[in-house]
């Protein structure tokens, strides 16, 4: 096949960029966005209250923070609550939480794929095998389709 | 009335329906609009041209190819009373076809877009057409007497993105919009030049012309498809995040939405006050109600031909073969099971309106059309329907869909 050899830049250029009706995202206030509460979670998993953990990290979602560092903290913190569970206990967990829950576990989950660590991506796996069957595909259109994510 | 497979396959086949083309290849229908009484229907193939076809005993034969567009046909209507259809497609065009003698003649309608208009609508009463497009605008147009010509005014703000669908309020003047700036808008679309000042509705009374009456909060996804109820009363709309929600203009346009577990929604329309119809990328209609009461929607129920073909046992060598290449034990169907085979992109009402339809056709890209009648039992003391059954008639066989769903359980 022939390459073509004149220039694709064109391709890149954002013929948008100067128009003043340009889409813009809402802003909406994100700075006080702090996560979930560390300690109250930390506490949670150490007395064996794996459900109560759950719920605790599924609160105050980093969403529309632009602090990086604490959507990083908040994924790590997610990814301990869910390693701790046992495997078999992650349905009846999972079967808990309300539809918001699920689509926002969903996101934590995805968010988690993107920078595996060790054994990271197999306990994801199956939280989200779990979470799917609880949520469907409709769940996973969001993770996609969301502007604002954790 | 059958499912007729509008397929076109390169050599002669007996399809479903007992038609048989041999000029091209398997195209999806991109868009199509049926006449006043349902004898014809325009489509398009998925290429710059319209096609119509009319029905003929159980087969459909083409009649005319309204070859104008330069550009894939992205929106056709056919106005029922003036018996006139208008086309639009990626050229940026848009043609109003009248029937002169057998053939049908275009006339040009400048729209002033510089990106492809996206979908068109007849107003109803067809003194009017709006045409959404990438321009992030909606052109509404009219014919001038006095020049012998279609003009158009263009409603602008606030769009930020494509117009992707539209749905014009019985009152002949609001518009509701749906885009890709993940809002449903309704806006007023008066003309002083062809229509008297509205009357109030329940969406407001000051209507002059690209008036914005009612703004969705943000989803964060395109908003396909809008539909206003038969009374325009309510406005549903459905959104690229698996949602679909109903706003009610009775009760200061409070918006009730129901987060899906399937696919996006790509086209919806009420078949009564309370009930909807959606389809799209699952490939197989749903209905949803709505409870005005509660301010909550419920999910009604698949649509579709029941499974044909009974399922043999999985072997213990196929389960272990599953287990190990997709960590599951179940076996996994290849082939959908759903009449249509691909997404469904339109869904059209054929008899009893929005307020008590009877019968509605689905199109999709898998280049069928599929015709789906309801049998309704009304109670009358409230005013709702107490049980919906829902038919197809398929290869000449009506099956039954869904057994009686009787709203109260909803």
């Amino acid at each position: 096949m022939s390459k073509n050899t004149v220039s694709d830049r064109f391709r890149k250029v954002d013929v948008d960029e100067y128009d003043e009706n340009k889409f813009v995202d809402e802003e909406e206030g994100g700075e006080n966005q702090l996560g979930p509460d560390e300690a109250e979670v930390d506490s949670l998993i150490r007395q064996g209250n794996l459900m109560g953990a759950l719920q605790a990290v599924l609160k105050n979602p980093p969403i529309n923070t632009k602090n990086q560092n604490v959507k990083d903290r908040a994924e790590g913190l997610v990814l301990k609550v869910l390693s701790s569970f046992k495997s078999g206990d992650i349905e009846k967990a999972v079967q808990s939480l309300d539809k918001n829950d699920v689509d926002l576990l969903m996101k934590y989950i995805y968010k988690g794929f993107e920078k595996p660590s060790e054994n990271s991506s197999a306990v994801l796996l199956q939280w989200h095998e779990k979470a799917l069957s609880a949520g469907g595909v409709g769940s996973i259109v969001r993770v996609l389709t969301a502007r604002k994510t954790v | 009335m059958k499912f007729a497979w509008l397929d076109f396959s390169s050599k002669t086949s007996e399809v479903p329906g007992g038609m048989a083309y041999h000029s091209f290849l398997l195209e999806p229908i991109t868009c199509h609009a049926w006449n006043k009484d349902r004898s014809q229907i325009a489509l398009c193939p998925n290429n710059h041209d319209v096609h119509i076809y009319k029905k003929d005993g159980a087969k459909w034969t083409k009649v005319q190819e309204l070859k104008e567009h330069n550009g894939q046909v992205t929106g056709i209507d056919w106005a029922p009373d003036s018996n006139r259809i208008v086309t639009c497609g990626t050229d940026r065009n848009a043609y109003v076809w009248t029937l002169k003698g057998a053939q049908w003649k275009p006339t040009l309608v400048i729209l002033r877009i510089n990106r492809a208009a996206r979908c068109v609508k007849w107003s109803p009463k067809e003194n009017k057409f709006a045409v959404g497009s990438g321009s992030r605008l909606i052109s509404i147009c009219y014919f001038e007497q006095e020049n012998d010509w279609w003009v158009c005014k263009h409603i602008k703000k606030p769009i930020r993105s494509t117009v992707l669908s539209l749905d014009w309020h019985p009152n002949n003047v609001l518009l509701a919009a749906g885009s890709c700036d993940f809002k449903c808008r309704i806006f007023s679309a008066y003309i002083k030049e062809v229509e008297e000042k509205p009357g109030p509705t329940s969406w407001g009374s000051k209507m002059p012309f690209g008036e914005m009456l009612f703004e969705s909060s943000s989803t964060t996804g395109w908003v396909h498809s809008v539909s206003f109820s038969g009374s325009g009363n309510r406005v549903a709309w459905t959104a690229h995040d698996s949602m679909i929600a109903v706003a009610d203009g009775e009760k200061t346009a409070t918006i009730s939405s129901f987060v899906s577990d399937s696919l996006p929604l790509l086209c919806v329309t009420f078949i009564t006050e309370n009930s909807l119809v959606a389809a799209g990328h699952d490939c197989y209609p749903a209905l949803f109600v709505y409870d005005a009461g509660k301010g909550s929607i419920a999910f009604g129920g698949k649509l579709d031909v029941p499974k044909q073909s009974a399922q043999r046992g999985v072997s213990a060598r196929e389960r272990f073969q599953n287990m190990d290449k997709k960590a599951t034990s179940e076996r996994e169907e290849a082939t959908l099971d759903t009449l249509h085979k691909n997404s469904i992109s339109q869904v059209s009402i054929l008899e009893g309106g929005k307020s008590k339809c009877t019968k509605f056709c689905t199109t999709g890209m898998d280049g069928g059309m599929a015709i789906w009648e309801i049998k309704v039992r009304w109670n009358y003391s409230i005013d709702t329907v107490s049980h919906f059954t829902f038919y197809c008639t398929f290869q000449g066989k009506r099956s039954l869909i869904n057994h009686a769903l009787d709203s109260n359980r909803l």
